[in-house]
């Protein structure tokens, strides 16, 4: 019996998590087939296997953290020894003779552990969609084989994050694996494919399918929960015609300076509130309640919330109210990009003071939001849209359609009151609908 | 060959007037290449193949031992019997080419990603394992391997080779029997960025020492693209430093042997150092450590992967009636024994007794070195 030891992976990690078994107990492996893939604190792996033969037991479960050099699986070679003494004794059994190849020895990292049985961990229970007989047949589809899910890491993580069960999908990618399409269209991203297993739907009110919380998802869940329950949040709305801004937007992008720059609304819109919290820095600022004192930032580094492949981030643009319209622009510019490609590193979202979320790219007129982090107050932008809107005074008053949003400001309440807060709102709001008064700031 | 080609390619010799700077757009050549691909012939007006088809079947041979031994590598760390690897997949058209043009006499100084050539020039594949469980020390006897220590200091090694080169020239010049050697230097394309690799070019330009530097471009720096490091093409930087240079397409395995056997040639007569620039991909990571999907595209890896060296090689043998079904199941079955090979031969690796790191620094130990190796046996003994 050969007992494989968690390696490390990488230069000195300590541990990894099981993300996904691809061999189930019982299964005939090869040398070098992919056992198991793990997620450490630097990449996804996926590990060979260093034998031949037949899985005997799998001795971590799927989303377990475990430390360098536990023993996961426990695969019968032919080389006989009971299961019981695993680890010691692969360690010092004489080696294997004859046609057998010489049983691999932990050489670096991820050797025997002085107390192997007391660290093993109970056998895994094979997860219920795994012992599902294969091919549950509704609309004709064919599921995948009992118990082996082949895809890529990425896919993997991909499906781990938008919270799609791989065993549920249907794989129509080469040789069976499922392809980042099959994961998209699962969770309901592309364009939609009966692929999706809907077992039993129509008889249970409460079928569905679970997804563990992890990832992003599991992080923002902690983040907004943490943001609820330490600010005292108050959201103001303030709705004005941003026409001037728009044909604003249209005039840069006309100039040389911007060549090459996407230049949009929210580049403006980040424009606006540096400018404004120049006024109000206790918008700008940290509640610390523990320490007992409020702290004014000098800088703005101003988070932009942004929807990537990977879930919300909030990538922060330092010292965004030192930039000039340009450097601002460019700032925003190579910050999406980043975001989009999933390139974003940990340093690209701390540090914040304030941040801007932009729900008008969704058609919305205008949300609540919730404050970032440590941060004391949050931008939403909404949608421009054509609405009719009263000009003029007097005699000439008439009603117009022009290009209207929604701002909404939250902030926390402990540092900021009412008259601060609408101070700020109604600052962002004039140089939104009168550009030219920027000026003034 | 073509004695037009003294600076680089003749169609891309800046076109500024003499002692004036002239910033220009640097200007694209065309690769050398002479396999396309798609596995057919293409011709260079500079470069020609010398090989016949046997010897560029044992060329498809090398290349697929090198492949499994690197897979091998990279699977003995994911089960933990490596510390790292550092991956060379898609590499390996240069590692066989060079190795084809090497003299019997030349010296090779690598940098971490050699290790096809290292089992091509006779090192026990042990002893590279070794490097990479952390037991190996490197000294093996170069003069013997003529692969020196496997660099993992990042253009280090070039002033070595550099300094090797101008000691063959003094050796000939003093002794005229004395053998032809010239020096092969390996180095990356990050690696272009480092001083002393700067220092390197210098020294071998001002001495006309009989070296080669082998610019292995592989777009890569860890996560640093290489437009990130060079404004021009990275050949084109030899210029400066008033060395001969030329770019080839290292997933061609003929035209990297060509190019290389150029650079060889000039060397061996005299004519002083060259660069060649392999343009190739790493399709692997960085290293283990690394998680190249992190600062690269997918798209990109697959585009490089239609471009690789073995099965170009594959196809135009088979076009040539040089190579058949058999031959392929043949090597396959090769290649599947030394895996078993590699995988055994890290069991063998053995560690250094702790004195030994005194017994090779000079040919005779100092009264220094005796009294610190006398102490580090003392302070062993009592642990």
């Amino acid at each position: 019996m050969y007992a494989f030891n968690l390696p490390d992976p990488g230069e000195g990690l300590t541990e990894a998590e099981i993300t996904q078994w691809l061999v189930s107990e019982g299964d005939e492996v090869r040398i070098n087939d992919i056992l198991v893939e793990i997620e450490t604190a630097k990449s996804l792996v996926e590990l060979p296997s260093p034998v031949s033969g037949k899985v005997h037991r799998l001795l971590v479960e799927v989303g377990q953290t475990i430390e360098i050099g536990t023993p996961i699986i426990e695969i019968d070679d032919g080389s006989g020894d009971p299961a019981m003494d695993t680890v010691e004794a692969a360690a010092d059994r004489p080696e294997v003779l004859g046609e057998t190849e010489e049983e691999p020895k932990h050489l670096v990292g991820a050797g025997p552990l002085p107390e192997p049985t007391s660290r093993r961990r109970p056998p895994v229970e094979v997860p219920a969609a795994q012992q599902e007989p294969a091919a549950v047949e509704h609309h004709g589809a064919v599921t995948t084989a009992v118990g082996k899910v082949l895809a890529k890491p990425l896919v993997r993580r991909l499906a781990r994050d938008l919270g799609v069960k791989l065993s549920s999908i249907r794989p129509t990618g080469p040789n069976g694996t499922v392809s980042r399409e099959d994961v998209e269209a699962a969770a309901g991203l592309g364009k939609p494919v009966a692929a999706v297993l809907e077992v039993s739907a129509a008889t249970d009110p409460l079928a569905g399918h679970t997804a563990p919380i992890r990832g992003v998802r599991k992080a923002t869940a902690q983040n907004v929960a943490a943001s609820v329950a330490k600010h005292v949040h108050v959201t103001e709305f303030n709705t004005i015609d941003v026409s001037a801004m728009k044909s604003l937007v249209e005039r840069l992008k006309e100039r040389r300076e911007f060549r090459g720059l996407h230049v949009s609304p929210l580049l403006l819109h980040a424009k606006a509130v540096c400018l404004a919290l120049a006024r109000h820095p206790e918008m700008n600022a940290t509640w610390d309640g523990e320490a007992g004192q409020i702290q004014y930032h000098d800088d703005v580094n101003l988070g932009i919330a942004a929807a990537t492949p990977r879930g919300l981030l909030v990538p922060v643009i330092k010292a965004a109210d030192k930039m000039n319209l340009v450097e601002l622009c460019r700032a925003i510019n190579d910050l999406v990009t980043t975001a989009r490609e999933g390139r974003l590193q940990p340093t690209d979202y701390s540090g914040g003071t304030f941040s801007i979320t932009n729900v008008g790219v969704f058609g919305i007129d205008t949300g609540t939001p919730i404050i970032n982090g440590d941060e004391s107050a949050i931008l939403a932008m909404g949608a421009v849209k054509r609405r009719p809107w009263v000009v003029g005074s007097g005699d000439t008053e008439r009603i117009e359609p022009r290009w209207v949003t929604t701002l909404a400001v939250s902030f926390d309440h402990q540092l900021i009151d009412g008259e601060q807060g609408s101070l700020f709102l109604a600052d962002v709001s004039t140089v939104l609908s009168e550009p030219e008064l920027a000026l003034l700031f | 060959m073509n004695t037009a080609m003294s600076i680089g390619r003749p169609t891309d010799r800046p076109s500024a007037q003499p002692g004036r700077f002239q910033p220009q757009q640097p200007v694209e050549t065309p690769l050398v290449q002479l396999l396309r691909p798609d596995g057919t012939l293409t011709s260079d007006p500079d470069f020609a193949p010398t090989l016949s088809a046997g010897q560029v079947a044992e060329m498809l041979r090398d290349m697929t031992l090198i492949r499994r031994f690197d897979t091998e590598g990279t699977a003995l760390q994911r089960k933990g019997q490596l510390s790292l690897w550092a991956p060379l997949l898609g590499q390996e058209a240069i590692q066989v080419g060079v190795h084809a043009a090497l003299g019997q006499h030349d010296h090779v100084f690598p940098s971490h990603r050699e290790h096809g050539l290292a089992m091509l020039m006779g090192l026990p594949v042990e002893r590279l394992l070794g490097i990479f469980t952390g037991q190996e020390t490197g000294d093996w006897d170069a003069d013997e391997v003529r692969f020196h220590h496997l660099n993992m200091v990042i253009g280090g090694h070039t002033l070595h080779g550099v300094g090797y080169a101008m000691a063959q020239q003094r050796d000939r010049q003093a002794d005229a029997a004395a053998d032809d050697g010239v020096s092969l230097i390996i180095h990356g394309d990050g690696a272009i960025s480092e001083g002393d690799v700067n220092e390197a070019y210098i020294f071998a330009a001002a001495y006309q020492a009989p070296a080669v530097f082998l610019c292995v471009n592989n777009q890569w720096a860890i996560s640093e693209p290489v437009e990130r490091q060079s404004i021009v093409p990275l050949y084109q930087r030899a210029w400066g430093f008033g060395i001969p240079s030329v770019r080839v397409d290292g997933n061609d395995v003929l035209a990297v042997h060509a190019a290389m056997q150029w650079a060889l040639d000039r060397a061996r007569n005299g004519e002083g150092p060259s660069f060649i620039e392999a343009f190739t991909y790493r399709v692997g990571a960085h290293t283990t450590s690394d998680d190249p999907t992190k600062y690269r595209s997918k798209e990109e890896t697959a585009d490089w992967q239609i471009k690789d060296p073995l099965s170009r090689t594959e196809t135009w043998l088979r076009s040539e009636g040089a190579w058949d079904d058999a031959q392929q199941a043949h090597l396959d079955q090769e290649a599947e024994a030394f895996g078993a090979q590699v995988r055994s031969a890290v069991n063998n690796v053995t560690t250094p007794r702790f004195e030994e790191i005194f017994d090779r620094v000079y040919a005779e130990p100092t009264p220094d070195l005796i009294a610190q190796r006398a102490q580090v046996l003392r302070e062993v003994a009592a642990l």
